[in-house]
């Protein structure tokens, strides 16, 4: 059986599965988006915890993908078999990226424009909302760009743990050592990210504040 | 000529707006290295003086210590006869206008966003502000109109400038911090600004700190010029007695601007 004909009978399986996988990605992109962005603006008033914080989205980043899965299945409350489990581990990788943009797009705009902003009387706080912050948008979502990327290529691990999407047609393709199958899970996650970052590529460019 | 004397003739007379009383100043960090030490100065009030300087003087952090961009490290500074460690930072600064090198607007604000700035920040009530862009719009030469909507990167770099003036205007302050404002623009437009400021400075009476590199900017625009060497005053003189210095620093100068023909050797 070609790829084609496997695609023309299962379609309903295969859009229902792209449908769990975009779910997967999506809440564990927002999530991921919620606590980096913020994260990322308290750290330029809060510097001393700069190193500790970047120093424990890169750790997460070191672990290999199915065995983060692995770990976290004996954990109470967190852990377990399913989507919950998934997503907390994709929140964890997609962490650094967005974490490491807002921190790195909030400090390095140009110390004139900063120095400026303070000489003007504005505060602290004043300069990070109203200066800083609109123009490090498109570097924040050049992160979070990168992180949904990813996500959505580590999303196709979580069917390992029993949290469905794309991955699931991938893993029953190695069992079956099909390749029919396995693109069948592939080519639509390739298409996810392709699409994700032109999109958000488009955002950023939009978003981007010209000097 | 005889402005310069009525502004000399109001010099003793005038207030003390800002006075440095054996400041130094010392990078943090590097203690070995003063950046300013012994400044001794009193500015009065409408005076125009020009910290002049080579790069690496000390001229800019001079400046900076007025608005406490960067803090004294031992001495006195006063700031309308208050301690500047005294003012509450972010009252200080909004009662002080500063023009900087490259002017710094902020690219994601309009042009109308950018001057009204420090009035926003005082909650000024709409209409006064809106006046307000229009009056300091006209001071610097602008059509208000054109402009409020235009961005930064839209605008010439003579224009950004006048911008730069205006927003330091904006909010009426008695105080005007300028660093080297004409520094990067190309030499017709710096004398047509000059002029214009020197214009300006007529119309609206305002304490003011310029730093410079450039004697001829220093002696045009100034009531009073300080020169600055390795971190200390060298000399201090009006316009016309400045040429007749007979320091190396202020030789150099005058020679390097081919005033005098010939520096000390």
């Amino acid at each position: 059986m070609n790829v084609w004909q496997f695609f023309a009978r299962h379609r309903a399986e295969i859009l229902s599965a792209t449908h769990e996988h975009l779910s997967l990605v999506l809440i564990s992109m927002a999530i991921a988006v919620a606590i980096g962005v913020p994260l990322g603006l308290a750290l330029v008033t809060h510097p001393r915890w700069r190193a500790a914080a970047l120093a424990v989205a890169s750790i997460f980043q070191t672990i290999p993908s199915l065995a983060l899965f692995g770990f976290l299945i004996p954990l109470p409350f967190l852990g377990g078999i399913g989507p919950r489990t998934a997503i907390i581990a994709l929140v964890l990788y997609a962490l650094l990226p967005i974490l490491r943009n807002t921190y790195v797009g909030l400090t390095g705009i140009d110390p004139a424009i900063v120095e400026a902003a303070e000489a003007m009387g504005m505060t602290e706080r004043q300069i990070l909302f109203r200066v800083r912050l609109p123009l490090a948008t498109s570097f924040i979502l050049a992160g979070i760009r990168t992180a949904t990327v990813i996500t959505i290529g580590v999303a196709t691990i979580a069917a390992a743990i029993g949290a469905g999407g794309l991955g699931t047609f991938i893993f029953r393709g190695v069992a079956m050592v099909s390749d029919a199958v396995i693109l069948a899970g592939a080519i639509p996650a390739a298409l996810l990210a392709l699409l994700a970052d032109f999109l958000l590529g488009w955002l950023e460019r939009r978003l981007r504040v010209a000097g | 000529m005889s402005t310069r004397t009525n502004a000399k003739a109001e010099i003793l007379s005038g207030e003390t707006t800002i006075e440095f009383t054996n400041v130094e100043y010392r990078v943090p960090g590097r203690d070995d290295r003063s950046v300013l030490s012994g400044i001794s100065l009193k500015i009065h009030q409408d005076e125009t003086i020009a910290l002049l300087g080579r790069s690496g003087s000390g001229k800019t952090t001079m400046l900076k210590l007025i608005n406490r961009l960067r803090t004294c490290s031992s001495g006195n500074l006063c700031v309308e006869n208050q301690p500047v460690r005294n003012w509450d930072v972010i009252q200080l600064r909004r009662r002080i206008g500063y023009v900087i090198q490259e002017v710094g607007l902020f690219p994601h604000f309009t042009i109308e966003q950018n001057v009204c700035l420090v009035p926003g920040l005082e909650n000024w009530p709409a209409e006064r502000i809106k006046l307000r862009f229009a009056e300091v719009m006209q001071l610097v030469g602008l059509n208000p109109a054109e402009y409020a909507d235009k961005h930064p990167r839209e605008l010439s770099g003579g224009q950004r400038q006048r911008i730069g003036v205006a927003r330091a205007l904006a909010a009426d302050p008695a105080i005007l911090l300028m660093d080297e404002p004409f520094g990067a623009l190309d030499p017709v437009t710096r004398a047509e600004l000059q002029r214009e400021f020197l214009a300006l400075s007529r119309k609206v009476s305002k304490t003011t700190v310029l730093v410079t590199h450039d004697l001829r900017e220093a002696l045009l625009l100034a009531t009073r010029v300080v020169l600055l060497d390795a971190g200390r005053i060298v000399a201090e003189a009006s316009p016309e007695d400045f040429l007749k210095l007979d320091q190396k620093v202020a030789r150099d100068f005058m020679a390097a601007s081919e005033l005098v023909t010939g520096a000390a050797q």
